[in-house]
């Protein structure tokens, strides 16, 4: 037996189909360098409380403002990008604002099958309307539950931070919340220079400080950097967050594809083939 | 033979009687108001209001879903449970045009059309959980290819393995309208949509596993591993076969008149051959779960209220029906071999249920539990699909014999 004509544009359409929808199975964006990314530190320490970040944001995103008496620990939400809650610690009251984290290499755009979840390459990730076909995997994906969804709307979107990308960001302009941060617990910069700065004041303050950077390597590095004083778990941060990227871990299974498309469909004609001569053999002795 | 181009087309010969033919086809056949009847035709129409309500008011109106859970029932029962049990078509595919295994060819049909309308529905369902359905279209065409995502490939996947099945099943829509040359270049078509149809099968099954591999952190570790893809495909095969078992059990009870006295008799061999071929896979599944186990240290995890929940799992649904399906099959027992088959599917719906509600942010202390409202969307696509499957069966050839002139023109 062997294969004919036939046969042979069977295993050639399959592979064709295969290689042209499998391809392009990157799970980083581009070439950008995660250094070069823009980002946000945040220092603990110096964080009195005071929300304006939170009011600022609400009024540059045109979100409802934030309530003024607030109890307990709250999240972010569809009507809210950032929180700032009071953490009762080992070193007594604490600040921590919460918000997207901006990933180097975010589970949520390497999960949305739109490219509707997108890291922009100057860093911030951003969420685009109309690609978006509001399936919620990115909230499913997302390690620090960021991504929020407007369950009681028909034309629903998703809200998170984008660190003010479209109307100041792009435009080599300072994201709102760190703009009127009156404390300087907010410092806007790329990776590389935030990193630097982070270094200088823990090794200039010992006491102040724990000798960590959060975001440094949490799920394989944010774009937005935690400095504090007291270990972070106290601060209600993930601490057991691997170290790498969240969309490596859907790499193997991707790169196996165009493999499985090429090899099975091949092995599946060459059974099919072998097990129909058989028949036809036995027919034949049947004959006789 | 050569391809004769005068054979008369019922189609093409006079319009007016076509559209007569699809009218008086589009009327019910049999008894109205039978159980099934009485119980499903409330349920749908509710079901309906309550789909308007979603898509004015927004899917929080009618759903429990939250920040925290934002995949429920729809997408955890309707869409990666149900798809788990429409397998059974890319295994009896494969056993029957890639092995070929002539004695499972009787359930080919009835098989493959479970599975296509399973997948139409599902992902009906599908497009209700969407909270901007009008975008459906963007993975599928235009520039926003998110190539990188595990959810894009599965997408992809249904679309084209429902085509593929859909050509699988062609022959018999054409037997049904008495077309006889597009019978045969649609059957000429079937063994490459079945290899296709496989591989895209067990790249879809496994990807539905894969989707949930980033929620790492959220996920019960018992039932999180990187090996869930594997797991997938694997259960997706007894799944499928218990299915089809169970299913083959209901049709050959309420269709009896339909199906020739031929294959009735064979039925119980094809069942005996299914069993096996269960108790088998249930093995290999049950040795992979017990690596994966010890792989992955999760000792300390079992003397917890989860821990019995998924020593449950694994004993009473995978074990249990394991020993069942090779005993029964042992000592040709039938009834036994359904009674496995049922805890079978009860075991796989528990399954992907664990992975993707019970054992989804398991430690939060408000739990998602689905709202009425949400069951009775998931019955009114059940019900749904059943009534399209009853019309189908009714008038093509699926479970009764082809009509002559198909064997005449072979």
């Amino acid at each position: 037996m062997g294969i004919d004509r036939r046969g042979f544009f069977k295993v050639l359409g399959v592979t064709g189909v295969a290689l042209a929808t499998g391809n392009e199975l990157n799970a980083s964006p581009g070439e950008s360098n995660p250094a070069e990314f823009k980002g946000i530190l945040y220092d603990s320490t110096r964080c009195v409380g005071c929300r304006s970040c939170e009011y600022s944001c609400a009024e540059e995103n045109q979100l409802p403002a934030p309530p003024d008496d607030i109890k307990g620990i709250r999240k972010t939400d569809e009507v809210c990008r950032t929180v700032v809650n009071e953490y009762q610690t080992s070193k007594g009251p604490m600040y921590l604002k919460t918000q997207c984290m901006h990933c180097n290499e975010p589970a949520c755009a390497a999960a949305c099958l739109t490219q509707a979840m997108y890291k922009t390459k100057e860093g911030p990730v951003i969420w685009r309307g109309e690609k978006c076909m509001g399936c919620r995997y990115c909230m499913v994906s997302c390690p620090f539950d960021i991504p929020k969804f407007e369950y009681h709307s028909p034309n629903p979107k998703i809200q998170k931070c984008t660190m003010c990308f479209e109307n100041r960001v792009k435009d080599g302009k300072i994201p709102a919340c760190v703009e009127n941060c009156g404390n300087e617990a907010l410092m806007f910069g790329t990776r590389r220079e935030l990193i630097r700065e982070a270094r200088k004041r823990i090794v200039e303050n010992p006491d102040t400080y724990v000798d960590q950077i959060y975001g440094e390597h949490e799920a394989g590095g944010t774009s937005f950097l935690y400095l504090s004083g007291v270990p972070f778990e106290e601060l209600g941060l993930k601490t057991t967050l691997q170290k790498t990227s969240y969309p490596a871990m859907t790499k193997t299974f991707l790169y196996s594809v165009p493999t499985v498309f090429v090899v099975v469909p091949a092995l599946l004609l060459g059974i099919h083939k072998a097990t129909k001569n058989n028949i036809n053999l036995q027919e034949h002795d049947d004959e006789k | 033979m050569t391809m004769r181009s005068d054979i008369p087309l019922a189609m093409d010969q006079e319009p007016k009687s076509t559209w007569k033919f699809f009218l008086k086809e589009l009327k019910p056949k049999g008894k109205i108001f039978t159980p099934f009847n009485i119980i499903s035709v409330p349920i749908i129409l509710l079901g309906i209001v309550l789909i308007a309500i979603r898509f004015w008011k927004g899917i929080g109106s009618i759903t429990n879903l939250s920040q925290d859970v934002p995949w429920g029932l729809w997408i955890g029962f309707d869409v990666v449970t149900g798809v788990a049990f429409a397998g059974g078509a890319y295994v009896i595919t494969f056993m029957v045009y890639i092995l070929n295994l002539h004695k499972y060819h009787s359930i080919v049909r009835v098989t493959v059309l479970n599975g296509f309308l399973a997948y139409v529905f599902y992902a009906g369902a599908l497009l209700l959980d969407l909270g901007r359905p009008w975008n459906v279209v963007n993975p599928i065409i235009g520039n926003s290819f998110g190539t990188s995502s595990v959810l894009f490939l599965v997408a992809w996947h249904f679309l084209l393995y429902m085509i593929a099945q859909l050509i699988e099943f062609s022959p018999a829509i054409a037997e049904w309208l008495g077309a006889k040359r597009i019978r045969k270049i649609l059957s000429g078509m079937t063994v490459a949509a079945v290899i296709f149809g496989i591989t895209l099968s067990m790249l879809h099954q496994s990807g539905l596993g894969a989707l949930y591999l980033m929620a790492r952190d959220k996920i019960h570790p018992l039932w999180y591993s990187e090996f869930i893809p594997i797991l997938f495909f694997i259960s997706s095969i007894f799944a499928g076969l218990s299915m089809v078992i169970f299913e083959g059990s209901i049709s050959h009870k309420v269709f009896f008149s339909q199906i020739s006295e031929k294959n009735h008799h064979a039925q119980n061999g094809i069942i005996l051959g299914l069993s096996k071929i269960c108790a088998g896979t249930l093995f290999v599944y049950f040795f992979l779960q017990l690596l994966v186990f010890i792989h992955d240290k999760n000792w300390s995890l079992i003397n917890t209220p989860m821990g019995y929940w998924f020593l449950l799992e694994i004993f009473g649904f995978v074990l249990i029906p394991m020993i069942l399906f090779f005993h029964s099959y042992r000592t040709s027992n039938i009834l036994l071999i359904r009674i496995a088959s049922i805890i079978t599917i009860v075991g796989v719906i528990l399954n992907r249920l664990n992975v993707t509600v019970i054992g989804f942010k398991w430690d939060m202390p408000v739990h998602y539990v689905p709202s009425w409202m949400e069951i009775v969307v998931t019955l009114t696509v059940l019900f749904a699909e059943i009534w399209i499957f009853r019309w189908v069966i009714n008038r093509m050839p699926v479970l009764r014999d082809s009509p002559k002139w198909v064997n005449e023109n072979q």
